[in-house]
């Protein structure tokens, strides 16, 4: 494959005879797509191209070659493989999850429990189909506390209100990184007879996958895979149902009624197994990488790095600095050949700050965001978090100073 | 009750009314009542937070509506009062 990373702009760090700096990026989520997926999908692609539900030879082939995909994913998320159903994407998974447990539970209740730092998949359709109903109290969303970590007491309380069916909770925040305690918060759901969703869409790939939920959801870009592929996992025991006619495909497409592209289905599957094998020790040195991050931020005045620092995705660090303003650390952070995200108002197309960071009652300006991609992908991986170690302090500097902010 | 001292940042985006905030609240005494008008809807997480890694005081917020404030110049329209006692030197 051809290298379509973008030319150092002008200004760019060159380094002794190396020519420009090459681009580090540290905003993986998505991160690129595992190389030897990406070989996988281009076979797949020769392969896989049929509609699975012929009979002829080429269909037949499609047909293996999805049922492959799905039992490598079955297998990797400790399932059978007809739990296994997929979807268009990781967000339309987490629409769908939640979607088809309160379609399932519709007469018994219309009441869905959640977390303040749950992704819009799951807060905007919950927020939109209370108001709809007309009683806003039918979504209950659960403070979490300056970590990021639902209220268990709260959660426990929320779940066991009558007429709730059905909890959302992430297994860890893809912003902050900090896991959910998802097994006290899965008891809970039991206790009280509700099933509970997870929404895997930050960890899958990263950290063993979540074994304490009723329905799961991911998306294949956070385990190196294509993206244009949600995955859903929904166990026999669960009650759920998606709106609308009977599938005459259904032992083909499982409960969620989606075909994928066999080859995003296969290339996924490869990105799986690739992922899998080097998991623990990319995510002891990713969690070793963010750890050098955190101290390094952390010693830069008026910087507050967030998120649990213990018990998090390996991954993922955010920090925010005050009198600073996220859009300009984003640009320049890129200037000097860094890619990275921003929780901050000025960078989202609403001008609303992140949800998560307000949640926290945390700084939500002057916001940086690092996910690390996976070594596999990022062969430099260590040397450009060392050399962006080098710039936090002064990109930070330079921002205030833009703003007259300096001796504050 | 008024506020001994009003920081108008109507209208100014994130992060430049925590800004506006520092910049007065360097020169003020302690115990020292601020209030810092904002339309910024990041300010009702950014005041905060601010007060709390600063060491200051976050009194609580209320909701303006437009003309409450008597003033005549500077943006019209609802803004946010985030109130601060100043307990360190800025």
């Amino acid at each position: 494959m051809a290298n379509p990373s973008p030319e150092a702009p002008p200004g760019a760090p060159v380094e002794p005879g190396a020519g420009p700096r090459r681009r580090a990026v540290l905003d993986a989520a998505p991160g690129p797509l595992h190389p030897v997926a990406a070989r996988t999908l281009a076979a797949a692609v020769d392969a896989g191209w049929a509609d699975p539900r012929r009979l002829h030879a080429e269909g037949r082939t499609a047909r293996r070659l999805l049922d492959d995909a799905r039992a490598v994913l079955a297998e990797g998320l400790g399932v059978r493989p007809e739990e296994v159903t997929f979807a268009p994407d990781g967000p339309t998974a987490v629409r769908w999850m939640a979607q088809g447990l309160s379609y399932a539970a519709r007469r018994r209740g219309a009441r869905v429990v959640t977390s303040a730092v749950e992704h819009s998949a799951v807060l905007l359709p919950a927020r939109h189909d209370a108001a709809q109903a007309g009683d806003r109290t039918l979504a209950r969303v659960v403070p979490v506390d300056r970590l990021g970590r639902v209220d268990l007491d709260a959660w426990a309380r929320e779940v066991a209100v009558p007429g709730t069916v059905s909890a959302l909770l992430q297994h860890a925040n893809g912003e902050v990184g900090t896991l959910q305690p998802l097994g006290p918060a899965h008891e809970a759901c039991r206790a009280a007879g509700v099933p509970l969703g997870v929404d895997a869409q930050a960890s899958l790939g990263r950290v063993a996958p979540p074994r304490a939920f009723d329905v799961l959801a991911g998306d294949a870009t956070s385990w190196g895979g294509p993206g244009g592929l949600g995955v859903l996992v929904v166990p026999d025991r669960t009650r759920w149902l998606l709106p609308g006619p009977a599938d005459p495909d259904a032992a083909l497409h499982g409960p969620s009624r989606h075909l994928p592209w066999v080859p995003l289905a296969l290339a996924a599957a490869e990105a799986w197994q690739q992922t899998a094998a080097t998991r623990d020790s990319d995510a002891a040195e990713a969690f070793a990488l963010v750890d050098e991050l955190r101290a390094v931020a952390a010693g830069v005045t008026d910087v507050e790095v967030v998120g649990d620092p213990v018990d998090r995705l390996p991954h993922v660090l955010t920090f925010s600095a005050l009198y600073a303003d996220g859009e300009a650390l984003v640009r320049e952070f890129d200037r000097h050949g860094f890619a990275v995200g921003s929780g901050s108002a000025c960078t989202s197309s609403t001008l609303e700050p992140s949800h998560v960071l307000a949640a926290m009652g945390v700084l939500t300006h002057g916001n940086t965001r690092i996910t690390l991609p996976l070594a596999a992908v990022a062969s430099d991986r260590e040397r450009d978090v060392r050399a962006f170690a080098s710039r936090i302090a002064p990109v930070v500097a330079a921002v205030r100073a833009e703003l007259g902010a300096t001796h504050l | 009750m008024r506020a001994a001292v009003v920081v108008d940042a109507r209208g100014l985006r994130c992060p430049l009314p925590v800004i506006r905030l520092a910049q007065h609240v360097r020169d003020l005494e302690p115990g020292t009542v601020v209030e810092v008008w904002a339309t910024d809807p990041a300010a009702a997480a950014d005041v905060p937070a601010w007060c709390r890694m600063r060491g200051q005081e976050y009194l609580g917020s209320r909701e303006v509506a437009e003309g409450d404030d008597g003033r005549e110049d500077g943006p019209r329209g609802d803004h946010t009062a985030y109130v601060v006692r100043v307990v360190a030197p800025g």
